[in-house]
Order: C-alpha cells, then sequence, then structure tokens
C-alpha cells in the first residue's frame, strides 16, 4: 500500500471518529436524561442554588448567595487565598 | 484525475521526507496535539459543565431574600415572612434554613441544611455521596457533630444522596429543624434566608423592587443573578485557566514559527536539489503546503478526539485538581456530551491555519532563490 493512500485511510478513521462525536452528543441516553431529571426535582425541593464545584470555603460554595465582596469579608485586609477564587470572575452587576 | 495523481506522488514524497527525520516530526506532532488536547478539553468541559449547570438551575427558587446587617448576611426574622404582605404575582414563600459546618477530622466543609419535605427524626441525617466517601460511612452508621456549645450531637445516616446528583449534593447534610436550631445555636425562630415561588417571570423584577421597599435591610437574588453567575463562571474565555493555557499556545508559538520559519540547512538543501531536477516553484510551494496540512490536521483530529474522550469518558479528571483547590469534597460526576459547532470551527481555525500560513511563508522565500545559492 502507498504511504498516500495509508494517509488517506488514517483520515478516514479519524474523520469517521470525529462524525462519531459529534453524532454521540445529539444522542441523548435515556439515563442522562433521567439524571438530570433527578437532580432538577432535589434542586427544586431542596431549593439549591449552586453547584458543589467548590466547597472549600464558606463564600466558595454559594457563589450566588455570597457577598458581592465576600473575599475580603472576614477583615478588611484579608486577601483572597482560596485558590477557587482565582477561577471567579468579577460579578456581574444586574441590568435596571 | 492527473491532479489527483499529481497531489497523491506529492503526499508520497513528503511523508517520505517527513519520515526521515522522525524524532523532530514526531516531537512537533504530540507538542502539537497536546495544545489541541488541552484547549479542546477546556471548551467542551466548560460548555458542557455550562449547559448542565444552567439547566439543572432553571429549577432552583426564583426569588431569594437574604437579610443584611452591617452589609453582611445575617438570619432572617420569621416575621418577615408575614411583613413581606400580599405581592401580586407570588404563589408561595418559606422560610429556609442552612449553614455551614467544618468537619476538623477530614478537614471539609459541609453544607447543613433543614428538608422538613424528608421527614427526618431530630437524630437522623441524609448525607451526600462525597461525605460518605470522605468521612467512609453509610446508611445505618452514626456521625457526630460538635454542636456551638461544644456539646457533641450523633446522628444515625438514614440514607445517602443520590449519587446520579452529585454535582449538586456532594456535600449536603440534611436534618430536622430542631435538631438544626439545636446544634447550631440558630434558636431565636429566624430563617438563614427566605424563598418566593413566583408564576410569572416577567413579573421578578418588579417584586424585587416592591420586596426591597418594603424590607429596605434586605437583598432580593433572582433566578436570572444565579444563572448568569454561573454563565459567567464557565465562560471558557475568562479564568485562570485560559490565561494558563495562553501561556503553553505561546511558547507552542514559538516552537512553531522556529521550526517552520527557521528552515535548516538540510531542508534548505533539499529544496535546492528539488528545483535543480526540475521542479518549478509552485511545486515546492504545494509540497510544503501539504506538509503543513498533513501534521496540523492530524493533530487537530487527535487532539480534539483525545479531548472528547477526555472530557465525557475521564470525568476530565486533567481539570479536577483545579476545580478542586485545597477542598476536600468533590463530587463524582459525568457530563452528558454537548458539542458547539462554532467552539470547533473557531479551535480548527486557531490551531490548523496559523501553522500552514507559517510554514508557507518561509518555502516560498527559499524556493524563489536561485537552486545554486540555496545549495551552497
Amino acid at each position: 500500500m502507498r504511504k498516500s493512500d495509508r494517509l488517506l485511510l488514517l483520515y478516514v478513521v479519524l474523520s469517521g471518529l470525529f462524525l462519531l462525536s459529534l453524532a454521540d452528543t445529539t444522542r441523548s441516553p435515556p439515563e442522562g436524561a433521567e439524571r438530570i431529571d433527578r437532580t432538577r426535582r432535589m434542586v427544586a425541593e431542596l431549593g439549591l442554588t449552586d453547584p458543589a464545584l467548590f466547597t472549600e470555603a464558606r463564600y466558595t460554595r454559594h457563589l450566588s448567595q455570597a457577598d458581592l465582596h465576600s473575599a475580603f469579608q472576614d477583615h478588611p485586609m484579608a486577601l483572597e487565598h482560596f485558590p477557587s477564587g482565582s477561577l471567579l470572575v468579577p460579578p456581574q452587576r444586574s441590568q435596571p | 484525475m492527473e491532479w489527483i495523481r499529481r497531489q497523491r506522488y506529492l503526499i508520497d514524497f513528503i511523508l517520505s521526507s517527513l519520515l526521515r527525520r522522525k524524532g523532530k516530526n514526531f516531537g512537533l506532532l504530540l507538542v502539537y496535539t497536546l495544545v489541541v488536547f488541552m484547549l479542546a478539553s477546556v471548551m467542551l468541559f466548560t460548555h458542557a459543565l455550562k449547559r448542565e449547570v444552567g439547566n439543572v438551575l432553571q429549577a432552583s427558587p426564583e426569588i431569594i431574600l437574604q437579610r443584611t446587617e452591617a452589609g453582611r448576611h445575617a438570619l432572617i426574622p420569621a416575621d418577615y415572612l408575614e411583613k413581606i404582605g400580599r405581592l401580586r404575582g407570588v404563589t408561595g414563600r418559606k422560610g429556609r434554613l442552612w449553614g455551614y459546618f467544618y468537619d476538623a477530622t477530614v478537614k471539609a466543609n459541609y453544607t447543613l441544611m433543614v428538608a422538613d419535605e424528608r421527614e427526618l427524626a431530630d437524630t437522623e441525617v441524609i448525607v451526600g455521596s462525597a461525605i460518605a466517601r470522605a468521612r467512609g460511612v453509610g446508611p445505618g452508621d452514626y456521625l457526630t457533630f460538635r454542636s456551638h456549645d461544644g456539646i457533641a450531637y450523633s446522628f444515625m445516616i438514614r440514607e445517602l444522596l443520590d449519587s446520579d446528583t452529585e454535582l449538586f449534593s456532594a456535600d449536603l447534610v440534611l436534618m430536622s429543624e430542631r435538631a438544626f436550631r439545636v446544634s447550631q445555636g440558630v434558636t431565636g425562630g429566624g430563617y438563614t434566608d427566605i424563598v418566593l415561588s413566583v408564576s410569572n417571570p416577567r413579573e421578578l423584577s418588579k417584586i424585587a423592587e416592591k420586596l426591597t421597599q418594603r424590607l429596605p435591610d434586605t437583598r432580593p437574588i433572582l433566578k436570572q443573578e444565579i444563572l448568569r453567575t454561573y454563565d459567567a463562571i464557565f465562560s471558557w474565555r475568562q479564568g485562570i485557566l485560559f490565561v494558563l493555557l495562553a501561556g503553553a499556545i505561546m511558547a507552542f508559538v514559538i516552537f512553531a514559527w522556529d521550526k517552520a520559519s527557521g528552515l535548516s540547512a538540510e531542508e534548505k538543501r533539499e529544496i535546492g536539489i528539488l528545483k535543480a531536477i526540475g521542479w518549478e516553484t509552485g511545486d515546492v510551494l504545494q509540497m510544503k503546503f501539504w506538509e503543513g496540512a498533513i501534521l496540523s490536521v492530524t493533530a487537530f483530529f487527535t487532539g480534539y478526539l483525545l479531548a472528547y474522550l477526555h472530557v465525557f469518558y475521564a470525568s476530565a479528571s486533567l481539570f479536577e485538581p483545579v476545580l478542586k483547590g485545597w477542598a476536600v469534597l468533590y463530587p463524582a460526576f459525568r457530563l452528558a456530551p454537548v458539542v458547539d459547532g462554532l467552539q470547533i470551527a473557531t479551535l480548527f481555525f486557531f490551531t490548523v491555519f496559523p501553522y500552514v500560513v507559517a510554514t508557507i511563508i518561509p518555502i516560498w522565500q527559499a524556493s524563489v532563490t536561485d537552486p545554486d545559492a540555496v545549495m551552497r
């Protein structure tokens, strides 16, 4: 087999896998939809407001509930020192 | 047909030429693939997480009313439920009781919450799966919390929260109202905040305005604000992750530019020989175009596919340390696969196109010069 044919074959395989990945996103597995449904039911029941992604500090756990300057609330000179603080963007003010 | 035959010969020739400098070219391909992999992983992960969190948070309360005291969140007295009065559009109101508990044994923060709907006895709790993992406990076991006044209270774990909901429930401890008030010292009858249900979302801002007029020491938080907070956080263009990646991309750009523009003496000789045996400038350019295209397209596909597997089938495990920070409790979750076509196109354009261009320009410069001068 010529080298160019082998390359072509490689590209056929790679683009096939690429298309497969796109098809994978459109196929919504019933267990995935059910999982989101269950989570939504629990969120509605308990009135949850935030995902449990950043559990390291009080003010990073419930970002949507924290004060706007919560990173500095412990005392006026306190510096933000939790790693997740560096992932956050400044709060977006609500539009009037 | 003739054109295709010609291109195939060219590709054969390039592949042989690439394989002659195996180490260097595979090294380049590897670094290139890694850069695409990292970029695509960040992109897929943040997009899927944003979609999932946004989707679930649609079920969160429409309005949360917090009381502030000296600018800080304070408990809201129970009579505020009455003080709110009748508000058109509000279909339900309820005081929420929740707080945090720092467990010194595993150095983790828990979120304690009262869940009346679960009808828990005062000595029972329901805990999230991440707590069960961290403490090595299960249903029927006991958890002991040191209360505000130093007394230790033991609670029996009635059940664990569904592990499928871990993204939202990893660190939750649900308990009865009495257990919460006694153990946390919230005895005055106040609540942590008040949630209001509103049936028509268009009335939300008007209701929020009325609330701040009637209760000036409160701050209403609307559902849109919660959604906007998370939308901003997960925006992939922002945040330190992207800044860190920018450094890696710059390093790659320098590497690729150096490889592509600084033609080695051997490559210059090769071009000289090709021209001497009758190749035209156009042929040399075509050949080098194919070289750049083969490397970048292979790196793009491989990097993207690996990123897809990493994010959706390996739970984005490389990002865990970044998101986890110093937290002990971290939810184990799998995201539903979702891909944004525009993002893929952007990624393709920014990774493949610059490399191909960077390869072509120096080759053009070399190939228009006299073969004799290049070979010398």
